[in-house]
């Protein structure tokens, strides 16, 4: 299955709290190399959904696989070949930039040299040289969501899944990030990303559209444009999320 | 590196970098040592006496100077009836009365000896019971000491004590061992628990669930910092016995820290057991607490557990410091060999398994 054109495949994919579903059978695939957009109002649901497909939550139903493992059994293996990146920030504040990267690095079993030769390489590209034994604590909020993202892609995992890395950055940063997250793509690493912010979702390559639980729309960008015959995605955005009953 | 050295320093670090625990870890115990052997004391001192004279006699002076140099007693005050003293004892400035009455000393002497009257207050029983009969051995000795100036030789009465582990019958060398026990639960139970219950706070756990490293080396990584803490605890306690109170352990200093070893594994482990239940340090720390309670007070660390009753005492089998309790007395001031203890060795090590596959169970990457 690794060998396979998707990445991610799964199929009526269910989450449900008690009597709550939070996710309601989505189908989906993700390309190799594809920058793919998971759209969706706060509540929607993608976040669990995201979570399912990290190893983190078991599937109530559904079945599917990441990486070429299955979802609702080989948690544990989807891990090694995946980076996360969290809606809330989760890197260890009392640790320095550099032990932080130590830590995953080692984690993942990353070798002490490649760790360092790739550690000095990010830090260089993220203009952090003069960081590196800062406590990640004292950072402002931009820079901790570039090492973050740094972090999630130190190990070169297949795919990674980032819970909207751009929530309170601002404008420059984010153009940044986007920039990071270009150049990981063009290294071959498939990205699987939420946001809020419509104008993210016109770089990706295509893009779904969570409401209550449900994937409601997938497709480029352009695609979804003419379909919902929508200036942007941001117009298109609203049309879908109308009719949501959860979410503010 | 290996992963789980990565992991240890990673603890390390933020074990050092933590404002509070390294601190910790030095003045807890020594404070610890320091206070509390004094205070948590059942010897019962200074039992305030008033002694109602209706004698006047060169016996009932005899009893006050005795009494007033008892170190049992503080000779509050001499009077000359009952209800000023008893007035005295209601306003608790006396927790005892001992009334002589009048021509006692004649009565002595015809052979019909009158009733000395006793009265203690006993809101605090034990006080107040041994308050009584350390009067009344007062009196009797009094009494002796009375007899034998008038007739020197009086046989088949003697009786030799002798205190044996104990031999000057200081509470603080019974209390000293097991105040060793709950420094251990406080420092190896609560910390691993709040430490885990922390990353869940932050939210660092997250990140953690989603690599693939072992529930168990990252958790062990964390508990072999603590296990070194709470040796390093135990060290500064047992030096601060030695230097302060001249107390060190009569059997192997080796077995102490087998068995505390043992007992660390088995509380640190429930401490886990706690974190992974609870999802805020609020919670950890009540879990805790209901538990540390029942620890403390029913291990037989303040009271025998022989003197529980029954169904009370078949339940301290199931608690872990029970055993430890038993075994740091024993060693400590019996000089018991690993043998004798052999019973709670297997108990404190069936414990530990118990309570650290619970721990492996309970935790979980996966929802």
């Amino acid at each position: 299955m690794s060998n396979n054109d998707y990445i991610i495949d799964v199929k009526d994919l269910t989450k449900k709290f008690g009597t709550f579903t939070a996710v309601d059978h989505i189908t989906f695939s993700v390309k190799r190399g594809e920058i793919f957009g998971f759209l969706g109002a706060n509540g929607a649901g993608k976040t669990t959904a995201m979570r399912m497909l990290c190893g983190l939550s078991y599937p109530t139903s559904g079945s599917g696989t990441v990486a070429g493992f299955d979802v609702t059994k080989e948690g544990e293996k989807i891990k090694r070949h995946i980076g996360y990146m969290s809606q809330r920030f989760s890197l260890y504040e009392d640790l320095t930039v550099m032990e932080n990267m130590e830590l995953f690095g080692g984690i993942y079993g990353v070798k002490s040299k490649d760790l360092k030769e790739r550690a000095s390489d990010l830090l260089e590209k993220l203009n952090f040289v003069e960081e590196r034994d800062t406590m990640v604590g004292s950072l402002p909020l931009g820079w901790k969501q570039k090492l973050a993202f740094a972090v999630a892609t130190l190990h070169r995992p297949e795919i990674v899944f980032l819970d909207e890395p751009t929530g309170g950055v601002d404008p420059i940063t984010r153009r940044q990030f986007w920039e990071m997250i270009y150049q990981a793509s063009s290294e071959g690493t498939t990205i699987f990303v939420t946001t809020h912010y419509m104008d993210e979702a016109e770089y990706c390559h295509r893009v779904s559209m969570m409401v209550d639980g449900q994937i409601k729309a997938l497709d480029t960008p352009a695609n979804l444009k003419k379909q919902y015959n929508a200036a942007s995605i941001d117009e298109m955005f609203r049309i879908l999320a109308r009719g949501a009953k959860r979410g503010d | 590196m290996s992963t789980l050295k990565v992991l240890i320093r990673k603890e390390v670090l933020q074990f050092k970098r933590n404002t509070f625990l390294p601190k910790l870890v030095v003045v807890f115990p020594v404070m610890m040592m320091l206070v509390l052997p004094w205070v948590t004391t059942m010897d019962v001192r200074h039992v305030n006496v008033s002694v109602v004279d209706n004698d006047h006699s060169t016996f009932s002076t005899r009893l006050i100077n005795r009494i007033a140099a008892n170190d049992y007693f503080t000779l509050q005050s001499v009077t000359t009836s009952f209800d000023l003293s008893m007035q005295q004892l209601e306003d608790g400035e006396v927790d005892a009365i001992l009334e002589i009455p009048k021509d006692y000393e004649k009565s002595f002497v015809t052979g019909n000896l009158k009733k000395v009257n006793v009265s203690a207050n006993s809101v605090n029983s034990i006080k107040g019971s041994l308050g009584n009969q350390y009067l009344v051995q007062t009196l009797s000795g009094a009494i002796n000491e009375m007899r034998n100036s008038n007739a020197p030789v009086k046989n088949g009465e003697l009786i030799a004590i002798q205190n044996r582990y104990n031999p000057t019958l200081e509470y603080r060398n019974f209390m000293i061992p097991g105040l060793l026990v709950m420094l251990l639960i406080i420092i190896t139970g609560f910390l691993p628990a709040l430490n885990f219950v922390g990353e869940k706070e932050a939210g660092t756990i997250e990140q953690i669930n989603v690599t693939p490293v072992s529930r168990f080396s990252f958790t062990l990584a964390k508990l072999i910092v603590y296990w070194v803490a709470g040796l390093i605890v135990l060290t500064l306690a047992l030096l601060v016995i030695w230097l302060v109170y001249g107390l060190t352990s009569v059997g192997s200093i080796l077995i102490i820290y087998v068995a505390a070893f043992l007992f660390i594994l088995v509380i640190s482990g429930f401490g886990l057991i706690a974190s992974n239940l609870s999802s805020t340090m609020q919670q950890a720390i009540f879990f805790m607490f209901f538990f540390v309670m029942v620890f403390m007070l029913m291990s037989g660390l303040f009271t025998p557990t022989e003197s529980m009753p029954k169904w009370a005492e078949y339940l301290t089998y199931i608690l872990p410091p029970r055993y430890f309790v038993s075994t740091m007395r024993a060693v400590f001031l019996k000089g018991a060999t690993l043998y004798d203890m052999r019973y709670n060795f297997y108990a404190l090590a069936v414990f530990a398994i118990v309570m650290n596959l619970g721990a492996a169970l309970t935790y979980r990457k996966q929802s």
